[in-house]
């Protein structure tokens, strides 16, 4: 039990962009990323005893070795795709905690634009196959190749079950991209969106739009955790940690033989969190939750607790997850309408509302924000954090 | 959709292990799922012990080959390459009389016809000499 013990210290961003792409290879995006977060902070890279890379982008060892870290002696990666930022952020608090490290950095990034991009994923080493053996041998013979398409199943299902409508898919599109006006560094930023023009993007994967779906970006951003009376010697206020906690969903490694086929990592880790926490999730001023389509957006707040099994839908109409709404969701713009870095953006803008540096998109007295992760078939992480 | 729409130059499942056997049923046009010997559940996709009894021992038990449309998606716009020729098409996930679910595609109707609960049954369509898929047909009941 770590809750209020740990905090985050340091954030880092690099600026996004598609077109042409970064100009950095997917090591030295994060880098840039890494540098941004320590002098956040007021750290000496030197100070960085452990390193949580996200999956398939780099080695800690790698980041050691190129930032300067003498005495690295906690190093690990969480693969659960988009949750492996806030479950880090989780083994983070446990770690310095517990005395394993002492500064735990969370890097992740890529040229998710200008490099191998998922539309044209067509591998061959099982290793880096979405889905693993499994993927391979029953989903991808019959077409079943990417991520939105397998989250596409899930959206089916819940519209028929409990009338989830292309109109809220929509108004989760168009909160983020609401909040991508008030925020210069997205990549949206100066694109509005209506209704109309949501309905009328193609179909990628129904009921997935092209205006589901998530922005390709090249980019970087990356955290530091440590103990609350470490964060006395450095520059920032801490933003401390109430509670957190990772799942699977159940089977993790198979998709489409689910008992109950809305139950994801989230549902079992939400409740574990909030108890930690002390807190429910009426308590949160925002959240900022993994948005690489529009309906994650829905179901991760049903089973976050933040409404019922099938009241999403009408949760994330009116303005409801806007800034102003009952609760808003992605303050940034999300991976939505800001940038698609892993997840890592979450967090940095939950530390930012919670500083109170989040400018025109600022929750006003924002004290307690929630941080989700989504990945791989259904991976869940979720932070509780306070200023 | 057409019998063709699926052709060799396609992903195709390894035939190594329990996977392996799954789909030498299907070049022998069976759908069969492994059965436990301990509890008489079914299981897909195949795996090496009950996670309901613990039991390691089961058989391959042929299936009525009959199911239900659970859920889909229509493919609009190819994720991979390979299927870049054949869209729109549509990954289905039937639920079968057994009670399990598995991945494949209904060949004999539009994305657009597809409706969930809409009862289908296997059919077979064979990609090259070693590998047959299972895939499904509209079923009148
Ligand atoms: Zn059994």
């Amino acid at each position: 039990m770590f809750k209020d013990k740990a905090c985050i210290v340091g954030i880092g961003e690099t600026p996004f962009c598609r077109k042409p792409g970064s100009g950095l290879s997917e090591m030295g995006i994060q880098l840039k990323a890494a540098v941004a977060a320590l002098e956040d902070a007021g750290l000496k890279a030197a100070q960085i005893d452990g390193i949580l890379p996200f999956p398939n982008v780099g080695k800690a060892e790698a980041f050691a070795a190129s930032l300067g870290c003498e005495n690295l002696r906690f190093a690990a990666t969480l693969h659960m795709g988009g949750a492996a930022p806030v479950g880090s952020l989780r083994m983070a608090a446990m770690a310095v905690t517990s005395g394993a490290a002492d500064y735990v950095m969370v890097p992740g990034g890529w040229n998710g634009y200008s490099g191998a991009r998922v539309r044209e994923t067509a591998a061959n080493d099982v290793d880096s196959i979405p889905g693993g053996e499994i993927a391979r041998d029953f989903y991808m013979p019959f077409g079943l190749t990417a991520p939105p398409q397998w989250y596409a199943l899930m959206a089916r299902r819940h519209m028929h079950e409990y009338g989830t409508t292309a109109e809220q898919f929509g108004a989760v599109a168009l909160a983020m991209r609401k909040h991508a006006q008030l925020n210069p560094a997205a990549l949206m930023h100066g694109k509005p969106l209506t209704m109309a023009d949501y309905l009328a993007s193609p179909y990628i994967a129904s009921p997935y739009r092209l205006l589901d779906c998530c922005v390709e970006t090249d980019g970087a951003a990356a955290f530091i955790v440590t103990t609350v009376e470490r964060a006395r010697d450095l520059r920032q206020k801490p933003v401390y940690i109430m509670g957190a906690a990772a799942g699977q969903p159940y089977p993790a490694d198979e998709i489409t033989n689910r008992a109950d086929f809305h139950r994801t990592g989230l549902t079992n880790a939400a409740p574990e969190a909030f108890r930690m926490a002390g807190v429910s999730p009426a308590d949160a001023d925002f959240a900022q939750i993994y948005d690489c389509f529009t309906f994650e957006v829905i179901q991760q707040l049903e089973e976050a607790g933040f409404c019922r099994r099938g009241e999403g839908g009408a949760f994330v109409e009116n303005g409801g997850i806007e800034l102003g709404g009952r609760l808003p969701v992605n303050t940034h713009g999300g991976l939505l309408s800001q940038a698609h870095v892993l997840g890592i953006s979450h967090v940095v803008e939950a530390v930012r509302q919670l500083r109170g540096e989040a400018g025109a998109r600022q929750v006003a007295d924002a004290e307690i924000g929630v941080v989700t992760g989504w990945g791989d078939f259904g991976d869940g992480s979720i932070a509780v954090l306070r200023r | 959709m057409s019998q063709n729409a699926i052709s060799y130059d396609k992903p195709q499942p390894s035939l190594t292990g329990l996977h392996g056997e799954f789909y030498a049923w299907c070049r022998d046009r069976e759908l069969r799922f492994q059965r436990c010997k301990g509890c008489g559940r079914h299981r897909h996709v195949p795996r090496d012990i009950c996670a309901h009894c613990s039991s390691m021992e089961w058989e391959w038990a042929r299936s009525s080959g009959r199911g239900t449309v659970f859920t889909w998606t229509e493919v609009v716009r190819a994720l991979h390459p390979a299927f870049a020729a054949v869209t729109p098409y549509a990954p289905v996930v039937v639920e079968m009389e057994e009670g399990v679910r598995l991945l494949s595609r209904v060949v004999d109707c539009t994305p657009d016809e597809l409706q969930i609960g809409m009862p289908v049954e296997v059919d077979f369509e064979k990609v090259s000499d070693a590998i047959t898929l299972p895939v499904f047909r509209r079923a009148a009941r």
